[in-house]
């Protein structure tokens, strides 16, 4: 009875059925190799500004070990209200309508879990983040993929989305800056968006991680749309902007009928996020501006730099304007996306991630991501280069 | 500061076409507006950074807090002008404080630095007084960290 096959069988049915992640296979990979210089990595490559590491350290020095209230400390709350105000123009109130949440990736497993029945269908644009489509059917939900293309710049349009739509969707999913095509949204594509889910009655869940990392023009969030707040779960956290991915550090806003059944769950299975992260994130919030100001500059530097050696060597690739990716059209090449990550390993010891990682549409792409140092993708470049003119 | 500028103090060897690349401009327009820099006097020399500790031949740093009595034509820069054109002095700086200049010397030993001190620097006419410190080690110089091989602990793809 304890050999594994039978062991197997007792997995649950939906998860069983979930593929394991594209990433996760590539990882492994990637790690039994030397010297491989990574475009694959979708975390900065700052370490957190050391005041914010200071106010972890500081509250650990103070005895600063407890449990917080579930929702999180009332002072990183308020501290977040703010923030999003000053961005959004929109009030949340601190009590009831913000939920600290161990990184956004808890913060979207509750709005799904509290929205989604057996059999919802939720709307979401591809290539996506990987966690979107398993999420989704870990609640018995419906993950209907959208899917964006590179002729409009993976923004995804209220044509496409038309299409898709049926009487049984219930939550809309964006992700803009989209990790991982680089793409955002303007003013106009987001109003339309808007549009079509209050016509639509939808939820829509808004994964807004990389907003502060837009390097031409500034990110528009669809909260800010009159009639959005009152239908809307923006998903927020302190992962990319302040560099801070190991404090495990998000958020949620939305009104008080949902930040409560969130809440709900979170309680049950969480408890609440991490003091000492909490303790550093207000600290990130009253005084990290500059910080985030010299990253940006240095991501915007990199993303010049990766985007024009790209299409030097003839790979084409939309310019991206946010998040810290670069997706680029490796298909006239005439390989799928896996081989040709895994050729370019195994020749040039570049990683870079198979668009397919993404979902199906990410067939014929490959994600190159500049959170890494300028001297690494410099030489990334060179070999990339190197690699093609062998094809 | 500006842009090309902060790249050009990260790493003085980058091309003017990585340059170009970087910040979204022509090379010409880069090789002009570094010749520019140039001519103005904004960027004075390209240099590189020596970790002095790997090399065997190791070089002595001392530095020298100086009191001057400033002239009341020149006030301090006719002094500190003497001062800096020493092939000795690798830098001078003009200090509020307790002491009026700051002295970087390299010297092959100590007492090629002292002597320096002893028979140039302390007998100028205005200099009142010196105040020696010996370097022991570099750390951190212009920006540049000097220990070598810091890892990477990211995983090696991430989502």
């Amino acid at each position: 009875m304890n050999d594994s096959k039978s062991l197997r069988s007792r997995i649950a049915k939906t998860v069983r059925d979930i593929p394991r992640s594209g990433i996760r296979d590539f990882f492994e990979i990637v790690s039994s190799r030397e010297g491989v210089i990574s475009l694959g990595i979708g975390e900065p490559d700052f370490v957190t500004p050391w005041h914010i590491r200071e106010a972890a350290s500081q509250a650990l020095d103070r005895g600063v070990t407890s449990y917080t209230s579930n929702m999180g400390l009332l002072s990183l709350r308020r501290g977040i209200s703010n923030y999003i105000e000053k961005k959004t123009g929109v009030h949340y109130n601190p009590e009831d309508e913000v939920l600290i949440t161990v990184g956004v990736s808890e913060g979207l497993d509750l709005a799904i879990r509290a929205l989604i029945e057996p059999g919802d269908e939720v709307l979401y644009h591809e290539p996506s983040y990987v966690s979107y489509n398993p999420l989704i059917e870990l609640a018995y939900g419906v993950a209907v993929a959208v899917e964006t293309k590179k002729e409009n710049g993976f923004r995804v349009t209220r044509a496409e989305l038309e299409e898709k739509v049926t009487p049984k969707t219930k939550v809309l999913l964006l992700n803009y800056p989209n990790n991982p095509t680089g793409a955002i949204l303007s003013k106009q594509d987001i109003e339309e968006i808007a549009a079509f889910a209050i016509e639509r009655d939808l939820i829509v869940f808004t994964d807004e991680i990389y907003d502060e990392l837009t390097y031409d023009r500034e990110h528009f969030s669809i909260i800010s749309v009159p009639g959005m707040k009152e239908r809307a779960i923006y998903l927020h956290g302190f992962s990319k902007a302040w560099a801070m991915t190991g404090f495990r550090m998000g958020f949620t806003c939305a009104p008080p009928e949902l930040t409560e059944a969130m809440m709900k769950i979170h309680q049950y299975s969480m408890l609440c996020a991490p003091v000492l992260s909490q303790e550093a994130s207000i600290q990130a919030l009253k005084h990290a501006d500059e910080d985030i100001a010299h990253m940006k500059a240095e991501y915007k530097k990199r993303r010049n730099y990766i985007h024009s050696s790209l299409e030097e060597m003839g790979i084409p690739c939309i310019r991206p304007e946010g998040a810290f990716y670069a997706f680029a059209d490796i298909s006239k090449f005439g390989m799928t996306a896996k081989d040709f990550s895994l050729k370019l390993l195994d020749e040039q010891n570049v990683a870079c991630v198979p668009g397919t990682a993404f979902g199906a549409c990410g067939e014929g792409f490959i994600r190159c991501s500049y959170a890494t140092s300028l001297d690494e993708i410099k030489e990334a470049m060179k070999r990339i280069a190197q690699f093609i003119k062998t094809l | 500061m500006n842009e090309l500028l902060n790249l050009l103090k990260q790493n003085a060897l980058e091309t003017p076409e990585n340059l170009a690349k970087l910040l979204g401009l022509t090379v010409d327009e880069v090789k002009q507006k570094i010749g520019d820099y140039e001519k103005e006097g904004v960027i004075r020399a390209y240099q590189a950074v020596v970790n002095e500790e790997k090399l065997d031949s190791s070089v002595v740093t001392t530095v020298i807090e100086v009191k001057i009595t400033p002239e009341s034509d020149g006030g301090f820069d006719r002094i500190a002008d003497r001062i800096s054109r020493f092939p000795e002095v690798d830098s001078v700086f003009l200090m509020s404080g307790g002491f009026d200049l700051l002295l970087f010397i390299k010297g092959r030993t100590i007492h090629e630095s002292f002597s320096f001190v002893s028979e140039k620097l302390a007998t100028m006419p205005g200099v009142i007084s010196t105040g020696t410190h010996f370097m022991m080690k570099t750390y951190k110089q212009n920006g540049i960290v000097m220990h070598t091989g810091e890892d990477d602990e990211r995983l090696k793809v991430s989502p």
